[in-house]
């Protein structure tokens, strides 16, 4: 068994490089064809191993959309009864489901672009930060509209994802400006509205994302501008963090350095907290939620 | 004036024809037989009858001679009054139903009646109008102002809110003589903007009126009632407990009556019961939504059912309410806050809450390294009771009163409040202070933790804490110090009034959490559980 999980990580990383796919699809990919792979003889067994499944590959990649992609990926396919009496059975009706699980999140980036750009006038200013595949869908749809605008990128360190996608952007012909992750309260007052993607969206209507995104989210509050978040339903996830600290670690770094360092402390953390009291609106692909209704769709998707 | 006479010598007639019916059955009865249930409904059918005729009769001779009025229900009484009349359902009489009377009343046509009832509505209708142009609060429309048959439904205010309007305040009365249960008069001067409260002296416990041997109301309902009116039994959780083993007790000592049905006639003989808690001090939140609950389930027994097994079924529901909503949330709870407590943290809590002081104990046991501060407040000092129970289990404490707040405020890092109730609306009631509590945690950036079992939860929605909330003896007020009693005569001050409020409301802005027994929500989520909650049932 532990043969087979060696065995789809590679093949997980190999997804990854493909730079469209966003990282928890690739993790779920993964996770049908270890299922489809199962030896197990009981469907206990079945959720265990796939439980097993799911750590691993959070230790390779410690995004929270790895995490709560899994979980959610595993309550969808057991959640309902299965009461064939033949085990294979019982496996084909949870593979179906897996893949029909894996078909609606990959149309689910698509849904969000198409609710978002209506948002966004002719002639607006966009602050964006660091590099998000879903804010990217989002502002490709608006330009399919014929809409003109102009779009701020912050350089977002240490990574640099800002550059990345500022050149994304080049390539889609609209105008791009990079700025320094300082400059965000110098260049709050020219912009109309602020979009970022999101790593996760907790419980309280608040979002995980990339370091700089709570900074982002009080200066707009301070200028009055309106500040969305663009994410995918499969990054809900069953977090309740009070303040920055009530982060779990395991998400604040790369998996690689958790497992290295010894002392946290000295280590730039790679995410953060904003809560939802900065949030204007999030764009979902099951519809525009406020943040208070963020709770409402968790307690239908989780329970 | 003859026929008015002529009606009641008629009705008194009927009731002798009642009374040998009944004897009847009873003989029948006696001899072994359970009635059925169809004799049950027609018993029932001809008392709901009866009333009505006893009340048309009381009708116009009312507005004519008092002396009448005496020598009717005299006679009828006897006759017809029992204890297991006076539980039968009245809200029939008051219903315009058009049920026949003319077969019992051949002196009286059946459009006679009618128009007469409808000359007295109007009337009534008529001094209503008069009184609400005076300017008097009144009550929220009243079905009885729309002139057709159609009533639209409309959610009337409790009666404890409305002690300034007279009209309700009758109302009241006459519920409460019905049932035989005392009325407690109000005590002090009530501040203006609290006048529509109820304000009571635990010197003058409801207790004193009740005659002894008490016929109407049992007698751990009297013990519970003594025990909340002096503050015996306080806060949420324990006066729920204390109501629901109460009534295992009533359950238990209850037989039925011959001729009714369990599920209906015990439901009745707890309206008195609860009126009577509710003078000694108005339910709360929780207690309200536990007797629902029994209610509920009484009126669930299948009429089949042998009276012994249904009070089995009945003790059996009150201890899994208990142990599902009560013992094993807290258990819940526990396990979803000992997360948000992490190492060297340093908790503010307020007053004295049985699941935080739960909370806490459990972490300890844990394991965790934490500092509780206890913030406390006159005149109940309830935080004294919290402070003895950590200290106990080796946690150390702080103690400050709320003057001193903001002052401690910067050394915190988390602060749980207890909840007596959430309302709908996401506010969160609470003991007073609480709000108080949360808005300068808010100011330093404190994240304000609320936990709070689901059996709390009510539908009402409230943005203030005016609109409703229990004023305490205002003479708890009173303290002496190096000898001296300042407020000893401030009843004497014309312009002075003591003001002891127990509850206030904390806006959800100011609370990041709530954990409850089905997980960790934000304030705004009560009407999700609320929902899913009904969609349980």
């Amino acid at each position: 068994m532990n043969e087979s999980i060696i065995l789809f990580i590679p093949l997980c990383s190999q997804i990854r490089e493909d730079p469209d796919v966003a990282s928890a699809v690739a993790a779920i990919r993964s996770l049908l064809e270890f299922l489809k792979r199962d030896q197990s003889e009981t469907i206990l067994g079945l959720r265990e191993n796939q439980t097993k499944a799911i750590q691993r590959l959070e230790e390779t990649d410690s995004s929270v959309a790895v995490s709560s992609g899994g979980e959610l990926f595993l309550r969808f396919i057991s959640l309902t009864s299965l009461e064939h009496p033949d085990l294979s059975q019982c496996k084909n009706v949870m593979i179906e489901r897996g893949e029909l699980f894996l078909k609606k999140i990959s149309l689910s980036r698509g849904k969000v672009g198409k609710l978002c750009h209506t948002f966004i006038k002719d002639g607006a200013k966009i602050l964006t930060h660091s590099s998000s595949r879903v804010v990217l869908k989002v502002l490709e749809n608006a330009a399919a509209d014929n809409k003109r605008f102009t779009v701020y990128v912050t350089e977002s360190q240490p990574d640099s994802a800002g550059k990345l996608m500022a050149q994304k952007l080049h390539n889609l012909n609209i105008p791009v400006t990079v700025v320094l992750d300082a400059a965000v309260g110098y260049i709050m007052e020219k912009v109309d509205l602020v979009i970022v993607g999101a790593e996760g969206v907790v419980e309280s209507g608040g979002v995980i994302n990339k370091i700089g995104t709570y900074q982002m989210a009080v200066c707009s509050k301070a200028h009055n501008k309106p500040f969305y978040v663009v994410a995918e339903s499969f990054k809900f996830v069953r977090l309740y963090p009070l303040n920055q600290q009530d982060v779990p670690d395991r998400f604040k770094y790369k998996a690689d350095i958790l497992k290295t360092v010894k002392d946290l402390n000295q280590e730039h953390p790679m995410i953060d907290y904003t809560p939802p009291s900065l949030i204007t609106l999030l764009f979902t692909d099951l519809g525009v939620l406020t943040p208070s209704a963020v709770s409402d769709e968790l307690i239908k998707l989780y329970l | 004036m003859a026929d008015s006479v002529g009606r009641q010598v008629d009705s008194i007639n009927h009731a002798t024809e009642e009374d040998e019916k009944k004897h009847e059955i009873i003989g029948a009865k006696g001899e072994g037989k359970e009635l059925t249930k169809e004799e049950k409904q027609r018993l029932r059918k001809e008392k709901k009858q009866h009333k009505k005729n006893k009340k048309d009769d009381r009708g116009p001779p009312e507005k004519e001679k008092e002396k009448e009025k005496a020598s009717v229900p005299a006679p009828s009484k006897p006759a017809t009054q029992s204890p297991a009349h006076k539980a039968a359902p009245v809200p029939v009489n008051a219903s315009a139903s058009e049920s026949p009377v003319a077969a019992e009343k051949p002196a009286k046509s059946k459009a006679e009646l009618r128009a007469e009832r409808r000359a007295r509505q109007d009337s009534e209708r008529a001094s209503k109008q008069g009184k609400k142009e005076g300017g008097q609060q009144s009550t929220s429309s009243k079905p009885k102002a729309t002139p057709n048959e159609l009533q639209p439904v409309v959610k009337r205010l409790p009666d404890h809110v409305q002690v300034d309007d007279p009209v309700a305040l009758k109302k009241l009365a006459k519920k409460l003589e019905r049932q035989q249960v005392p009325l407690r008069s109000d005590y002090g001067y009530k501040v203006s903007l609290f006048s529509h409260l109820h304000q009571y002296s635990r010197k003058n416990p409801p207790t004193q009126q009740i005659s002894i041997p008490v016929t109407v109301i049992h007698p751990s309902i009297v013990r519970l009632g003594l025990q909340y009116s002096q503050g015996i039994i306080a806060g949420s959780n324990a006066r729920s407990v204390a109501l629901l083993h109460a009534f295992k007790q009533v359950i238990q000592d209850y037989s039925t009556p011959p001729n009714e049905e369990l599920s209906r006639d015990l439901v009745n003989k707890l309206s008195p019961y609860i009126s009577f808690l509710s003078q000694c001090r108005p339910l709360s939140a929780s207690m309200g939504n536990a007797i629902k609950y029994i209610k509920k389930e009484i009126s669930n027994i299948p009429s089949q059912c042998k009276e012994e097994e249904a009070k089995r079924i009945l003790q059996e529901c009150i201890d899994s309410y208990i142990n599902e909503k009560i013992i094993l949330a807290s258990e819940a709870i526990s396990k979803y806050a000992i997360e948000k407590i992490s190492d060297g943290d340093v908790i503010l809590v307020y007053g004295c809450s049985s699941l935080v002081n739960h909370i806490l104990c459990e972490a300890f046991e844990k394991q965790r390294k934490f500092r509780v501060i206890v913030v406390d407040s006159r005149p109940r000092l309830e935080g004294r009771e919290a402070l003895r129970r950590l200290v106990k289990k080796g946690i150390r404490c702080t103690y400050v009163l709320i003057s001193a707040l903001s002052y401690i405020l910067p050394e915190v890092s988390k602060v749980f409040l207890g909840a007596h109730a959430l309302l709908a609306n996401g506010y969160v009631m609470s003991r007073v202070g609480t709000s108080q509590i949360a808005l300068v945690a808010k100011a330093y950036n404190v994240p304000v933790l609320v936990c709070c079992e689901t059996y709390k939860f009510c539908e009402r929605v409230q943005t203030d804490s005016f609109v409703s909330n229990e004023l305490d003896d205002p003479d708890d007020l009173i303290v002496t110090r190096n000898g001296k009693t300042h407020l000893e005569n401030w009843q004497t001050v014309k312009s002075l009034g003591l003001l002891n409020l127990v509850y206030d409301v904390t806006p959800p802005d100011f609370v990041d959490l709530v954990i409850t027994d089905l997980g960790m929500i934000p304030c705004t989520s009560v009407p999700v559980v609320l929902r899913v909650k009904n969609v349980d049932q």
